[in-house]
């Protein structure tokens, strides 16, 4: 299996350091080496497990909870930039149609 | 006996006869952490407001409340208001949270005092604490040796007196390992016992928060506070809390039937577990050897889930909001979240998360049938003692190799605890008590128990 690390670090937006990408292949390279190994257990009939707990369908009122909301002071607190009391965001559309 | 090295316990007797007060015991805290934290780096952010929280303690009096005046350290990846939390990433270097982690809620309203918030691998990303981008804490016993993680500070902190109890959070072992590695007491509750509302999250399916504790009788008190139902944590057990810090005592081990996992009995620590193992077996109970499946395989289950869900988790750090942008991840975040945005992109899917959950199934129906069988089992929680520094960079899959004795019982969402029982090379090594889900109470009953025979946890380095 051979992973294409760049293609992968703009997937998730991970912008790599010089060097980091061939350390990254190797990692990756004895990584799924390691976890193939699973291959060697029959689970054709096996379902996955994903809350382990087994809990399922939690639901709660559809209702504001007050107590935990912010003020738009509190949630603009932590930003580096904000306008007119809302957050900058970067531009992602271009100008052409 | 200087009043930082007391137990939870002895400090709320103190207190309640007024032998001291919160700002002499919160004092007393803060004179070890400048006389040791240079060396050891357990703490990245300190409370500089305890002093005065402690004085309004002492004024309006002892409530009663169970952990009022007591001080503790916890983990830099719970949220607390006002004071900064970076989970020792860069990308949060300036973030000061606008609420609280319900643990760390549950804390202050039991009359806690915070001294600071303790160093972590980056993101808990590791078992070393080495992959924090602060530096690595060091271990207590030994200054050229790693502390374990990713709990590591909270850990260091506990062992080294500069708090009476510390927080820390596990995925796979980030609570047990390090309070093996650093001879502290650690216990890690059933999944979804204690909320992870406000928990920088790692791996959401296995993420529990837990104490680290100088005994068993703290960890149960501790947990006790933070465990419970909450509704901003749907993955919370609606079950009610059935941790009595209070009946403790008079555990009897006769005719109890314990296992011992074959597989688990690796590396130079397996020595000392056979040395425990006699503790229980000369007090009537029978401990029976078992095989359960290996290891190996749950660390290829473990690696695929955690990274799976990490770059999920880490996806949402965009530097709008809070924080900084993403060029300020530093490597094992990238290599996690790349390495799981592949096992979860289309044609991979099935390969690697898909199978790696079906094998998730496999471990729990195992533990299912042996704890039908078996009251619960013993193994080392590590395979050796601490390693030296450094030894976290020699492999790719480091954290997933030094747990490989915990992660099965993370995947599965059990409960368990470790405690100190001996020392090799002058480390100590921690032995690993573990039950069925919900088994709390009875897991801290017989580790108390085992502390009742035994010295190991009292103890304590020399700095």
């Amino acid at each position: 299996m051979k992973v294409n690390v760049l293609h992968l670090a703009k997937l998730v937006n991970m912008p790599l350091k010089p060097g980091e990408s061939e350390k990254l292949q190797a990692g990756f390279d004895s990584t799924l080496k390691a976890v193939d190994e699973l291959k060697k257990l029959p689970t054709a009939k096996t379902k996955s497990t994903f809350q382990v707990t087994k809990l399922q369908n939690v639901w709660r009122e559809d209702i504001p909870q007050p107590e935990r909301g912010f003020t738009q002071k509190q949630a603009l607190s932590q930003a580096k930039k904000t306008y007119q009391g809302y957050f900058l965001v970067p531009r992602v559309i271009d100008d052409e149609a | 006996m200087r009043l930082n090295q007391l137990t939870v316990i002895e400090a709320r007797a103190g207190l309640k006869a007024k032998k001291f007060s919160v700002v002499e015991l919160a004092t007393a805290c803060l004179v070890q952490i400048k006389a040791v934290d240079k060396k050891l780096h357990a703490f990245l952010t300190l409370n500089d407001r305890i002093l005065d929280q402690a004085k309004k303690l002492d004024q309006s009096g002892d409530d009663g409340r169970p952990l009022w005046g007591i001080p503790f350290a916890i983990k830099d990846n719970f949220l607390t208001e006002g004071l900064r939390t970076t989970a020792s990433a860069k990308v949060l270097d300036n973030f000061v949270p606008q609420y609280s982690a319900t643990v760390y809620k549950k804390l202050i309203e039991a009359g806690a005092l915070c001294l600071g918030k303790t160093n972590m691998d980056a993101w808990a990303h590791g078992s070393s604490t080495e992959t924090s981008d602060y530096g690595s804490t060091l271990n207590p016993w030994n200054t050229k040796y790693l502390p374990g993680g990713s709990s590591g500070g909270s850990a260091a902190a506990v062992a080294a007196d500069m708090c009476l109890f510390g927080i820390g959070s596990e995925t796979a072992g980030s609570v047990r390992q390090p309070a093996a590695w650093c001879g502290v007491t650690g216990f890690k509750p059933t999944y979804g016992r204690v909320s992870r509302y406000g928990v920088v999250a790692m791996a959401s399916s296995t993420d529990s928060p837990g104490p680290l504790t100088k005994t068993v009788a703290d960890a149960a008190l501790i947990t006790k506070i933070i465990a419970g139902h909450d509704v901003y944590d749907a993955t919370t057990s609606p079950r009610p809390v059935e941790i009595n810090p209070n009946s403790l005592q008079g555990e009897n081990l006769k005719g109890k039937i314990i296992a011992l996992p074959k597989e688990y009995l690796i590396g130079e620590a397996s020595g000392l577990i056979l040395e425990a193992v006699k503790v229980f077996e000369s007090a009537g109970a029978q401990v029976k050897p078992v095989t359960l499946m290996d290891p190996q395989f749950t660390i290829a289950v473990y690696t695929i889930i955690q990274r799976c869900e990490v770059s999920s988790n880490l996806a949402r750090y965009d530097g709008i909001r809070f924080g900084h942008d993403r060029s300020s991840f530093s490597y094992e975040a990238k290599n996690r979240s790349l390495l799981g945005a592949f096992s979860l992109s289309t044609g991979y899917f099935d390969q690697y998360y898909k199978k790696a959950q079906q094998v998730r199934t496999m471990i729990i129906d195992e533990f299912d049938r042996l704890f039908k069988q078996f009251d619960f089992y013993l193994a080392p929680i590590s395979p050796g003692p601490a390693l030296p520094l450094g030894a976290s960079k020699t492999s790719a899959m480091f954290g997933e190799l030094q747990d490989v004795l915990v992660e099965p019982s993370s995947i599965a969402g059990l409960t368990g605890l470790s405690v100190p029982c001996g020392i090799i090379s002058g480390l100590p090594i921690g032995l690993q008590i573990t039950g069925a889900q919900f088994d709390e109470q009875k897991i801290l009953q017989v580790g108390h128990w085992y502390q009742q025979q035994t010295k190991w946890h009292l103890e304590k380095p020399k700095l």
